[in-house]
């Protein structure tokens, strides 16, 4: 639905020149929920801005149902906003409009009749959950209500993509947890495609199907969200997917357990999707002559379904674990076994 | 009891120079906002990075800007004689005040327009850009209504220094309270005709600065 080619963007300033994109080419399909992450600088800012145009690429098109909005007229990209709603990490509200003035701006400038607007403007607002607020200023709401006014506006005029720019970095974990869960069921009710941004590893986590890592410009990796989580390639989104699970970095602890001896092994699982939900472990210990000592385990739910990982130490004769090693595998669970390292 | 203190003080010319200079205040203050926001806009809006980003318009408003508000103003009224004397068709009388104090007082009130819109949050104009919003929505549906406190208070300040200039004004025979004081009081030595006026001045300043704080505050939602 939204087909990026070869986006670039480079800043010129008298002393240097940025690449803040620099050759980006995406695809995003309707209806998905499409995260980009990054640190901060790497660029990701500059490229929600340039897919509506509110900075001009350097070079590269963009096409939203094969429209190209790089080399449309000032007058016409106007109209073609309106299919694009917008959150904003500040919210971006006026604070001399009411929160019912706030949303009904967006229909003010696309021309929509008085008596329309507030059809629309009270079904939006019990849509967000700030029924009753409508007569207050965005200075005597949380945060969190603000976002919800802001992305409220968003949909406004029933727009096809929501553009999200760090929608959650203003805001404490559980109120971003309430916006995101927001964002969800507004993608699934409108069938809404989200673009969103942002360097909170577990925002992707959680709401995103498909996930772009991009360092200096480049989009360094690009796939569904399971798969780069189970197997992160490059080392900025290894660094990412670290920061999410914190078993990650205990590692340490899981040394003492290893050793070379052959009648014990310690072990490491990876679940993903469906099998998350097996008793694999009770499974073995009653199938194999084996005995099972959990250290350590998480599980991360996605959009995507759960995926997990889980350390054990299995002791017993060499053969059978060996046997037992071998059922985990082909019950389609990914299985590292941990060598003691000198 | 004030016959007393102020022997000299005629309260029928009294009130008929507190009348002239209210006329003058209330017209040069209108005349002052809609030449200081239009000025005040063509300065944000042609800066760099903004709306209308254009380099010479910018240099040239700026220039103007700055010389008339360098120029004092009791020379202003004095440069300003033969385009007041075109426009009026007289030199003399309230009326003929008011090309000088709005050339005098725009200017000035024109930075203070540009200040207000610089405060205006840069990310709600990038929001209403994203909507689609025309530069004229941008700038009478967003810049004009966020700044508005600023801008009221910027017209209070304004408002008090065209009193001030009205009272020089007087010196030159244009009517109201400053007129009164110097002909009826500081020529003929009453100087409780000055004194009384005095009063008047400074009451109405301080009307003024009530009715600017008020609205200002009410209007304020931040
Ligand atoms: N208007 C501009 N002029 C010059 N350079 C710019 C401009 N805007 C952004 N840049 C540069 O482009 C690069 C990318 O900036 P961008 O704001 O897109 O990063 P970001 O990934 O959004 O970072 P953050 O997480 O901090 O918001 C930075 O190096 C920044 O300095
Ligand atoms: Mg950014």
């Amino acid at each position: 639905m939204i087909e990026i080619k070869q986006l670039t963007k480079l800043y010129k300033t008298k002393h240097q020149q940025v690449q803040a994109v620099d050759d980006i080419s995406l695809n995003i399909n309707k209806g998905e929920i499409f995260g980009v992450v990054g640190y901060s600088g790497a660029g990701k800012s500059t490229f929600i801005r340039l897919i509506n145009r509110l900075e001009e690429p350097t070079s590269g098109t963009i096409k939203i149902n094969d429209k190209d909005i790089t080399t449309m007229a000032q007058s016409k990209l106007r109209k073609e906003r309106q299919k694009f709603g917008m959150i904003f990490q500040h919210f971006n509200l006026l604070w001399s409009r009411t929160i019912y003035d706030n949303i009904a701006f967006p229909l003010e400038i696309a021309g929509v009749p008085k008596n329309k607007r507030k059809e629309k403007v009270l079904e939006l607002i019990n849509l967000v959950g700030l029924s009753g607020r409508e007569k207050a200023y965005p200075s005597q709401l949380s945060g969190g209500q603000k976002q919800r006014v802001g992305i409220a506006r968003a949909l406004a005029n029933d727009p096809d993509v929501l553009l999200c720019d760090e929608a959650t970095s203003a805001l404490d974990p559980e109120t971003t947890d309430d916006i995101l869960d927001l964002l969800v069921s507004i993608n699934k009710k409108l069938g809404l495609t989200i673009i969103l941004i942002t360097h909170e590893m577990h925002v992707i986590q959680k709401i995103c199907h498909r996930v772009a890592v991009m360092e200096k410009g480049k989009v360094v990796e690009t796939g569904n969200v399971l798969e780069v989580f189970v197997k992160p390639q490059s080392k900025t989104t290894k660094r990412f997917v670290q920061q999410l699970n914190p078993l990650e970095q205990q590692q340490e602890a899981i040394q003492s357990f290893i050793n070379s001896r052959d009648d014990s092994e310690v072990i490491k699982l990876h679940f993903i999707g469906n099998s998350t939900r097996r008793a694999l472990i009770s499974e073995i210990s009653k199938k194999y002559d084996v005995d099972i000592n959990i250290l350590q385990g998480s599980i991360s739910p996605t959009q995507e379904g759960a995926y997990g990982t889980l350390f054990f130490e299995i002791n017993g004769q060499k053969d059978v674990i060996h046997d037992a090693i071998k059922y985990i595998q082909a019950s389609g669970v990914e299985v590292e076994v941990l060598k003691h390292v000198e | 009891m004030l016959n007393d203190l102020f022997p000299n003080v005629k309260m029928d010319d009294m009130w008929e120079a507190t009348r002239e200079t209210f006329y003058m205040i209330s017209i040069s203050v209108i005349g002052t906002i809609i030449f200081g926001v239009l000025l005040g806009l063509l300065l944000f809006l042609t800066a760099q990075g903004n709306l209308w980003q254009n380099r010479w318009i910018n240099g040239f408003v700026a220039t103007i800007v700055n010389v008339f508000r360098a120029i004092p103003f009791i020379i202003l009224i004095l440069l300003l004689f033969p385009f007041t004397d075109f426009l009026i068709g007289t030199i003399r009388g309230w009326e003929a005040a008011l090309p000088a104090l709005i050339i005098g007082a725009a200017p000035f009130y024109a930075r203070l327009v540009e200040i207000a819109l610089k405060e205006v949050d840069k990310g709600v104009i990038e929001a209403a850009k994203a909507m689609g919003a025309t530069g004229r929505t941008i700038i009478f549906k967003v810049l004009l209504p966020e700044s508005m406190p600023a801008l009221i208070s910027g017209i209070t300040v304004t408002a008090i220094a065209l009193i001030g200039y009205i009272a020089i004004a007087g010196l030159i025979g244009a009517g109201g309270l400053g007129d009164l004081a110097y002909m009826q009081g500081f020529q003929r030595r009453d100087f409780d005709v000055v004194f009384a006026c005095t009063i008047f001045i400074v009451v109405i300043v301080f009307i003024f600065q009530f009715i600017g704080d008020i609205l200002s505050k009410t209007i304020d939602k931040r």
